[in-house]
């Protein structure tokens, strides 16, 4: 059987320090198809888009990479660009500020002699937009556009560099049931134009909407390609081989009595000054002592916001109404430095971003937040630092040389490690943790885990906020769900499945009001 | 010189050999400045026929670096938290000119220092204000107290011209030197100054084996004791020199022990108290800062507080030392103190630095000056030898560093 392949990546191996992301994978799509790439957090998908797109250059991986027949070495993502291969992530990356036909053209104008045919510009875009259904003036500002249309614009874009192949990185994660039906149906039309579609994605309906392929990455490696053209594909099967292993192994079992109410938020509703736009409302959930609560939503749910808010509100968010209680007081903190002292902490879900100082070292950054506790009056006890540093290295076992190492030297499970360290030595009743799997391999996973479960033993109040729906149900005694900044649900760990909470997180306001 | 010192008794055993490359590679930041003013020194001495080297122009040295030492001072912990602040040079003229008009009033000298300092404070608290609270960039903020205290400078001299000063005790702020025991007439050195020095290497050398012994009673890392011997040997030799060219000379001129003292106190602050690892963390990100407790607004406050401080004692020692103030005072001052941290190992980045080692690279600018003023070269020309040394500085800096990430 000759099949017409349009890619063919063969045995690709990809290295970080510490962790193989990828490990001998062979992924092949054909001509015309839509592909979808699915698996867990962390099974390798993005990183093999990368590798695909020259993001991670020719050399930096091992095996082959064969397009249409002729094998290619790309060394930056403009080679593959070149070839017509087109990617687009997650995170957006237009120019708010720009135009949409601008936006559209940005790095490859059309240019008569030495200068920007903009008129051109202008009829092609109009032509694009129509192409995408995006029925819109092209001289609209981006910020003026909805996360859907600028996600058309996106394809708009990419269609404008005469793409064969598309990669589109959970394009419907921000968007709500109309948009991704749109964009569905949108893929379906260029699929018949001719173009070739690899699509990455968690919601595992729309998957089996409009796959003709599905292969299952797991760990770094193809645990599958099944044929959704040949056989319907049912969500149980893919959902079978994307967990494959034993969830009892992942997530440990613990053994903690839940006591009283520790932390509680009520109407919780704020305002972000800068846009006017509500993005909470009437948040209420509440944590007990010895609890974990889960905290689950998609992107842009507002999950990050809430924590943000309650914690000393750093971004200066406008706090409408609501009230907080933290062991029976009624608070408001006006700094995350109030925060602390009233005994809540708050590991961010971007260690590197701000979570840590990365040009200091292990023991700086674990002291950092509670420093007052090594002072002698005015000098700070160095001695009793390394000593303190030293046995958070060892209880959490911290891998490295010595707690006098830079932490951008670190790999992401440690770097992880000595964030949730820093916090514990300010000594918190309440711990709000914000994906604190993320991006981190799976020993290191569990060794996260296990700390946790030894915390909530101890008596600390933990909520956990996390995009991996099989760790909220794993690891929470309670889950709550939210969408577009209200909770539109709340579920017990042992009554909670993947499509249920899946459903609560997709809901619109308008559904759950 | 200590350097070199080092390096030739590495080459007797293999391991202590290895011991001082490791050494030396990993502080190459730091060995590169001393080695740089090492250069700069021997060349001037040279060109000069050793009148760069003589006891009298060294004394000049120290007094001409005392103003943009204590600017730099400030100024490290400015950039360390990424921020900068270009007016301190016409604060600093201006402030001077201040102290200059409350003394040709008939105030008491003990009045106008704190009262002048106090302004600087306040200078600072206006800046800090409209940089924390407002929001306004620090760069436009101190861009255009650069253009106020220019404008205030020249009001305040503008009737008079140069304002001369004539009390005593000013005037030894700059000029003047420590006073000598009672007993020292009967030797032809300043018997205190070497007292003082004698004191100063015993101070080191205990404080250096009490640090290396509570670092092997925690059995961290430490250097081979005849490293550490040496080191104390060749830091002791550099301490007993310069304290000799003082003592045959004058002693020691106040402008050194002020700036020993204010080196002493931002070196205690940055490095043995929370306020100091707070700059540190906010130089280093500022957001996880910020969600680590720290008030990133007060720390920043009081860092251009203390900004204007240092920047009125500047204008004093520098008014002091013109025995006037005069309309130009200032101008380029905070250039040679934004060298000076950066050339000194303040990280363009933020986030890394020494007052330590700004004091070196105050030094390292001065000695520029000093020695092409001995030299006679052209002024416009010294601006293009500082410039150039500076960026040299800078992208050295930039490359040991890229080169220890990877």
């Amino acid at each position: 059987m000759t099949k017409d392949y349009i890619l063919e990546m063969r045995n690709i191996t990809k290295e970080f320090p510490g962790v193989k992301a990828l490990d001998g994978v062979t992924f092949e799509v054909q001509r015309g198809e839509i592909h979808c790439l699915v698996g867990e957090n962390g099974a390798g998908k993005s990183t093999l888009m990368k590798v695909l797109s020259g993001v991670y250059p020719h050399g930096s991986y091992d095996g082959e990479i064969v397009l249409s027949g002729e094998t290619q070495a790309f060394r930056h993502i403009s080679d593959s660009e070149r070839q017509g291969i087109a990617i687009i992530y997650q995170e957006l990356a237009l120019f708010p500020e720009l135009p949409i036909y601008e936006n559209i053209y940005v790095g490859h104008e059309i240019m008569k002699g030495y200068v920007i045919d903009w008129n051109e510009i202008k009829v092609e875009a109009a032509k694009l937009l129509k192409r995408v259904g995006l029925n819109i003036d092209p001289n609209t500002k981006i910020k003026d556009l909805g996360v859907g249309q600028q996600q058309l614009v996106e394809i708009a874009k990419a269609l404008s560099k005469q793409v064969d192949l598309l990669i589109l990185d959970e394009p419907t994660a921000a968007l709500n049931e109309e948009d991704s039906a749109n964009l569905l149906d949108l893929l379906r039309e260029l699929k018949s134009q001719g173009v070739t579609c690899i699509l990455i994605s968690h919601k595992l309906k729309e998957i089996v909407a409009v796959a003709d392929t599905i292969t299952v990455l797991r760990d770094g490696t193809v645990v599958t390609s099944l044929d959704a053209r040949e056989r319907k594909v049912s969500e149980q099967e893919i959902i079978k081989h994307m967990v494959g292993r034993e969830i009892e192994n992942i997530y440990p079992a613990r053994d903690v009595t839940v006591g009283d109410v520790a932390f509680e938020v009520k109407d919780w509703t704020v305002v972000d000054p800068a846009s006017g736009r509500e993005i909470l409302h009437n948040v209420n959930l509440n944590v007990r002592k010895g609890e974990v609560v889960g905290l689950a939503g998609l992107m842009g749910a507002g999950r990050t916001e809430l924590a943000l808010s309650l914690f000393g509100n750093v971004p200066g968010y406008d706090i409408r109404s609501g009230e907080m209680t933290l062991n029976g007081k009624r608070m408001a903190f006006k700094h995350p430095a109030d925060a602390i002292e009233n005994g809540m902490a708050y590991v961010t879900e971007d260690r590197k971003g701000n979570g840590l100082v990365l040009i200091q070292d292990v023991k700086f950054n674990i002291t950092l937040p509670a420093l007052e506790k090594l002072v002698d009056r005015v000098v700070v006890d160095d001695n009793e630092e390394i000593k303190v540093a030293n046995d958070y290295r060892e209880s959490f076992d911290i891998r490295t040389q010595s707690v006098e190492v830079k932490v951008n030297t670190l790999s992401g499970g440690n770097q992880q490690k000595t964030s949730l360290a820093k916090w514990l030595f300010a000594e918190p009743s309440v711990l709000i943790l914000d994906e604190p799997t993320r991006g981190i391999d799976v020993g290191a996973k569990f060794e996260i885990y296990s700390l946790m479960n030894q915390l909530v033993a101890e008596g600390i109040s933990i909520i956990m906020i996390s995009s991996e729906l099989l760790e909220v149900i794993g690891m929470s005694d309670r889950i709550y769900i939210m969408s577009e900044g209200t909770i539109t649900g709340e579920i017990d760990a042992k009554d909670a499945t993947e499509e249920k909470i899946m459903a609560m997180a997709t809901k619109t306001v308008e559904e759950a009001v | 010189m200590r350097t070199e010192k080092v390096m030739g008794s590495g080459q007797k055993k293999e391991s202590l050999a290895a011991e001082v490359r490791s050494l030396f590679v990993s502080n190459i930041r730091d060995y590169a400045m001393y080695i740089a003013l090492a250069v700069i020194f021997l060349i001037f001495t040279i060109t000069t026929k050793g009148l760069f080297i003589s006891s009298r122009n060294l004394i000049n040295l120290v007094n001409q670096t005392g103003y943009v030492a204590v600017l730099a001072i400030g100024m490290t912990l400015i950039l360390i938290i990424k921020h900068i602040d270009l007016s301190i040079g016409f604060v600093a003229g201006f402030l001077g000119a201040v102290a200059a008009i409350l003394l040709s009033n008939g105030w008491n000298v003990w009045l106008v220092i704190p009262t002048v300092l106090a302004c600087g404070v306040l200078v600072g608290v206006y800046q800090g204000f409209l940089v924390t609270k407002i929001q306004v960039p620090a760069f436009v903020t101190t861009l255009a107290g650069m253009f106020m205290f220019r404008g205030l400078l020249s009001m305040v001299t503008a009737g008079t011209g140069t304002i001369i000063v004539r009390d005593r005790v000013f005037l030894q702020l700059s000029n003047g030197y420590i006073p000598d025991l009672p007993w020292g007439a009967n030797f032809d050195f300043h018997l205190l100054t070497m007292l003082v020095g004698i004191g100063l290497v015993a101070a080191m050398i205990f404080s250096q084996v009490r640090h290396r012994q509570s670092l092997i009673r925690y059995q961290f890392k430490t250097n081979s004791p005849t490293i550490f011997a040496v080191k104390q040997v060749a830091l002791s030799v550099i301490i007993m020199v310069i304290t000799w060219i003082m003592a045959s000379y004058r002693g020691i001129p106040w402008t050194a022990v002020i700036v020993t003292v204010v080196l002493l106190i931002y070196n205690f602050v940055l490095t043995k108290t929370r306020f100091g690892r707070h700059v540190y963390a906010i130089g280093g990100n500022a957001e996880a800062a910020e969600l680590s407790g720290i008030k990133v607004n007060r720390v920043t406050f009081l860092v251009f507080s203390s900004m204007g401080l240092m920047a009125a004692l500047a204008g004093m020692l520098y008014t002091s030392r013109l025995a006037s103030a005069t309309p130009t005072a200032g101008l380029g001052f905070e250039l040679d103190a934004i060298a000076s941290s950066y050339i000194g190992g303040v990280s363009v980045g933020g986030g890394v630095g020494r007052v330590t080692n700004t004091i070196i690279g105050a030094l390292v600018i001065m000695s520029l000056t000093n020695g092409m003023n001995l030299l006679g070269v052209d002024i416009s020309f010294q601006y293009v030898v500082k410039g150039a040394i500076f960026v040299l500085a800078v992208a050295f800096d930039i490359t040991t560093r890229k080169r220890a990430k990877a």
